[in-house]
């Protein structure tokens, strides 16, 4: 027989350590997991606490330690203080509430919390205050209570800290704790006097009760923190020339919950918050960190202005600190006290916007949030032209929410007409592929209403069209400025600016080609056929209207073969409605919501007095969305006209031409759909577009897609028409990939996305492309 | 409070996890590969502060180890800086020049000191002195080393080498020097 001695920890350590592959790892620990588990089985009292250890160790890399739950209870018993001291660190590591086991530890813990030795009683509170569940504390809040109680300052922290973890989690034996705080703060022992101030904060927060009976202690804790500051230098609590900083701060936010709303509190601390914002050193992090607890105390209670004014200087100073995260602190506290303190933070608005030109992506965030705050009538012009830099230049990651934020900005403190418009045109060209589904028809009502802009609004959009059409909000916005003021463009008379000379053609050129671009989305082209139709009113080549109109009558995709037939039978059997239907669109009144128009399906028509609707709306369009807005109105006689005049089902012929869609990713409330296309030169290229649509009832932002393809394949991404998928299926978010194959078409796709506050990401492989796609 | 604290490699191993709330362990596993992954991606100069979900994100970086603090939203980041850096300064002054390997080969002590610095996700005791006395006491306390030595045994393997060659060069030179003093004289016979 060789007698088997586990072996070390460190030794364990050392041989895990010269694995070479993640394999040969996993097999050194399952060979050692069989040794320890086979150890376990025999009940060995020595080694028990070396094998729990090793088994803590390989825990800690990922692997399952759950065998060894019962070995900490074991180890717990014990009576050697080294078999405690493992046994509670495996305690909590491995022994959660969720686990049934965990109970038995009560009365273990029991028994430590009476041991004759102050450090066994201190591992029996560490653990008890750092995991023991709500069972294990009504059990043991006596036992906690008493040990709050004793003289024992070493014990009296620990069970302070305790206290405050069965506070939270059994709320109702807050009121058991209530004698013990009597003299918590006469100790001179800096860590009772903190985990004190801890438990003091704790009932404050839970209980207006408490916090009126606490707030006698103002002066005392004025006292305690005038004492630190005053002191001289004292070796045990010093930080960088400050004494007890961490001390100091509780103090301060303990302060800062009994003076809220209290005149005679705020008044009592006056003169200390002064004093301390005033006399701390601010060379070091620590010192600032005091500082910036003192101006968190000075706004939220009753101060006096002098004071407020004091702190939000305190910001401004740190604004201009090199430090970064001084920085970032102070606009994340200036964010906060905006709203209050408006005027003094206007005060530092310069030294705010220059942080938006700050390297630092967290600062250049708050930089920006702020500086939105700020923008008000009197300061819209420079600020938008700082904003507007920022949106050129930041990163793809701000760009949706500062072009937001412009729009917001821009329609709230607008100086005229022009300037909303031009700014409107800054920000589609800049940054149109950022902008949110939803803009585009704020955008749309808002360039509707400024009546006098409208020639010089559509003659921007065509020229910036002429420069640029793969960003999608502006194409959309654009072709429909087009399709309804087209006869402006046209007649060479613009007030604002020279004015264009451009023919019919060359705009109806324009307007196709998005209708054939691969850039363009399957909304997009909606719009721009959409235009096209409404021009037949406003322009004389209503012959090339009319056989564009029938070409896209037999187009694969569903949404533009609906229109061009409803179209075509407008031209063929109700010529006469034509031009009442298309008119000009009147000043629209702002929709009670903000929520977004269903915009994807329609488009703006004509007046809705033209045509009564005799039948309820068709399935599949949501009421509610449609139900206040002209979009919509128009939407469901269309559709109903389409219904029941046009009798579309005999028109439609939906699998004769091109290759079925398919639904490609389906999970989680996301769906993927690809629609596909060959592409004109080229027929061995695959034009797919994908369609996101989000059937759950938050947003999904950040929504990235990427796709892989085999080596043999060559595939080309381009740019997303938004990233954000509206809840509800109120929008769909499309991108065009393009894949060059003549073989069996696969495809990996990834999707990320941020949904109700978390980040999700997906890996996907895609295999079920219809033959048609790669034959 | 504080929620958890996390301390990993650069190539994003885990040294040591403190989870101050109760967490199962696939939710510690995904918080794990979150904050590797968020703060091994972070500029070399950024700001130490970042915001995931409704927790603030404290981490630095001490030679090759990332230290990463969440805490609640109404928490002071720069006094969890501080935090930060007075449990370094714990470690540093038990193992005497902290470096990583001293955590990887003594975790369980990594743990104790961790453990008479903060409990229940508040800061416990302000004094280094009054840790430090804890610490050195509570191994006083332990009957038998059941773990093995303190130190790391690569650290400890170097060091006996070095040792015996000094022993050997101290040996020789003692031997040349007796020689000349003739001391060897009685045994050359």
């Amino acid at each position: 027989w060789v007698c088997h001695t586990p072996i070390r920890l460190r030794e364990l350590i050392r041989t895990i350590r010269t694995a070479r592959t993640q394999a040969e790892e996993r097999e050194m620990i399952q060979k050692e997991c069989a040794a320890i588990r086979s150890s376990f089985r025999e009940e060995d009292n020595t080694y028990r606490c070396r094998n729990v250890a090793k088994l803590l160790y390989m825990h800690m890399l990922g692997y399952p330690a759950h065998f060894g739950q019962l070995e900490c209870l074991k180890l717990i018993a014990s009576q050697k203080f080294t078999d405690k001291r493992i046994g509670y660190l495996g305690a909590m590591l491995l022994l959660d509430e969720r686990q049934d086991v965990h109970l038995l530890m009560t009365n273990c813990i029991k028994n430590d919390l009476n041991h004759s030795t102050q450090y066994v009683q201190g591992l029996a509170l560490c653990t008890l205050g750092c995991m023991g569940s709500s069972e294990m504390c009504r059990d043991l809040a006596g036992e906690v209570e008493k040990l709050l109680k004793t003289s024992n300052s070493y014990l009296r922290k620990k069970a302070a800290l305790c206290a405050v973890h069965v506070i939270r989690k059994v709320p109702e034996l807050m009121e058991m704790f209530l004698p013990a705080t009597k003299n918590l703060l006469s100790e001179k022992n800096h860590g009772v006097l903190h985990t004190s101030v801890v438990l003091l904060t704790e009932m404050c927060e839970r209980s207006p009760d408490m916090l009126a009976h606490f707030r006698k202690l103002v002066p005392q804790l004025v006292r305690i923190l005038k004492n630190l500051i005053m002191s001289g230098y004292s070796p045990e609590h010093d930080v960088s020339g400050i004494s007890d900083p961490f001390l100091q701060v509780r103090i301060l936010r303990l302060l800062r919950i009994l003076g809220k709303g209290d005149d005679d509190s705020s008044e009592a601390m006056n003169d200390i918050l002064a004093q301390v914002a005033t006399n701390t050193e601010t060379s070091k992090n620590v010192g600032n960190a005091i500082l910036y607890e003192t101006v968190l105390t000075i706004m939220d209670i009753k101060s006096e202005s002098g004071l407020r004014v004091l702190a939000i200087n305190i910001l401004g100073r740190f604004l201009l600190n090199n430090d970064k995260n001084i920085r970032y602190v102070a606009l994340t506290s200036l964010l906060k006290t905006v709203q209050t303190d408006h005027n003094a933070v206007q005060r530092h608005r310069s030294t705010i916007v220059d942080c938006l030109k700050d390297l630092d992506v967290s600062i250049k965030r708050r930089a920006m949030e702020l500086s939105f705050a700020l923008v008000n009538g009197n300061n819209i012009r420079g600020m938008m032209k700082e904003l507007l830099y920022f949106l050129d230049s930041c990163d793809p990651e701000f760009k949706a929410d500062c072009a937001s934020g412009v729009f917001l900005a821009a329609e709230k403190y607008a100086p005229s007409k022009r300037w909303h418009i031009d700014t409107i045109m800054r920000v589609l060209t800049t940054a149109g592929s950022y902008v949110r589904d939803d803009s585009v028809p704020n955008l749309i009502q808002l360039i509707t209403n400024s009546v006098e802009m409208h020639a010089y609004t559509v003659q921007r959009l065509y020229k910036a069209l002429l420069d640029d059409i793969s960003q999608q909000p502006l194409v959309q916005v654009a072709s429909w400025c087009i399709g309804e003021y087209g006869d402006l463009l046209i007649s060479g008379q613009c007030e604002e600016e020279e004015p264009i000379q451009v023919t019919e053609d060359e705009v109806l050129d324009v307007l196709e080609g998005l209708l054939v671009s691969n850039l363009s989305s399957p909304v997009t082209r909606g719009y721009s056929l959409t235009a096209i139709m409404k021009l037949s009113t406003r322009f004389s080549s209503v012959n090339r209207i009319k056989k564009v109109v029938s070409i896209y009558g037999s187009s694969i995709d569903v949404e533009l073969q609906q229109r061009a037939v409803e179209y075509n039978a407008l031209f063929k059997k109700y010529d006469h409605m034509r031009p009442a239907l298309l008119e000009r669109m009147p000043i629209m009144e702002k929709t009670a919501s903000n929520g977004p128009t269903e915009i994807v399906q329609t488009n703006g028509e004509a007046e809705p007095s033209v045509v009564e609707p005799k039948h309820p709306p068709p399935v599949g369009q949501p009421a509610s969305q449609v139900k206040n807005t002209v979009f919509g109105l128009v939407s469901r006689c269309l559709s109903l006209m389409a219904f029941y005049l046009f009798d579309l089902s005999k028109t439609v012929n939906f699998l004769s031409i091109g290759i079925p869609p398919m639904t490609a990713y389906n999970k989680n409330g996301l769906k993927i759909d690809f629609t596909f296309e060959r592409a004109n030169p080229n027929p061995n290229v695959a034009v797919i577009t994908i369609h996101a649509s989000n059937s759950t009832e938050a947003d999904m932002t950040d929504f990235v897609f990427q796709a892989a393809v085999p080596k043999t394949f060559q595939l080309q991404l381009l740019s997303p028409s938004s990233n954000v998928v509206p809840a509800l299926n109120q929008g769909t978010v499309t991108q065009v990939i393009r894949v060059l194959n003549q073989q069996k078409l696969r495809m990996r796709i990834k999707l990320t996305y941020i949904h109700k506050g978390s980040a999700v990401q997906d890996l996907a492989e895609v295999n079920n492309f219809p033959p048609q796609s790669w034959q | 409070m504080m929620r958890f604290l996390l301390l990993f490699s650069r190539q994003g191993k885990l040294r040591l996890q403190k989870w101050f709330t109760p967490i199962t362990e696939r939710e510690k596993k995904k918080i794990i590969r979150d904050m590797t992954t968020l703060v091994l991606a972070r500029q070399p100069r950024s700001c130490n502060f970042l915001q995931w979900k409704d927790l603030k994100i404290i981490y630095k970086r001490y030679a090759s180890l990332y230290f990463c603090l969440a805490v609640e939203n109404q928490e002071n980041e720069l006094l969890a800086l501080e935090v930060i850096h007075r449990y370094v300064e714990l470690l540093d002054k038990y193992f005497g020049n902290v470096c990583e390997l001293d955590i990887i080969f003594n975790f369980e002590k990594a743990y104790f000191i961790l453990d008479e610095f903060l409990m229940g996700g508040e800061i416990q005791e302000t004094s280094k002195q009054m840790v430090n006395r804890s610490i050195e006491a509570s191994d006083m306390l332990q009957e038998v080393r059941c773990t093995g030595t303190n130190a790391h045994p690569d650290l400890n393997h170097t060091r006996s080498i070095v040792i015996s060659h000094v022993v050997f060069i101290c040996l020789f030179a003692g031997v040349g020097i007796l020689k000349r003093l003739g001391f060897w004289c009685f045994t050359k016979q």
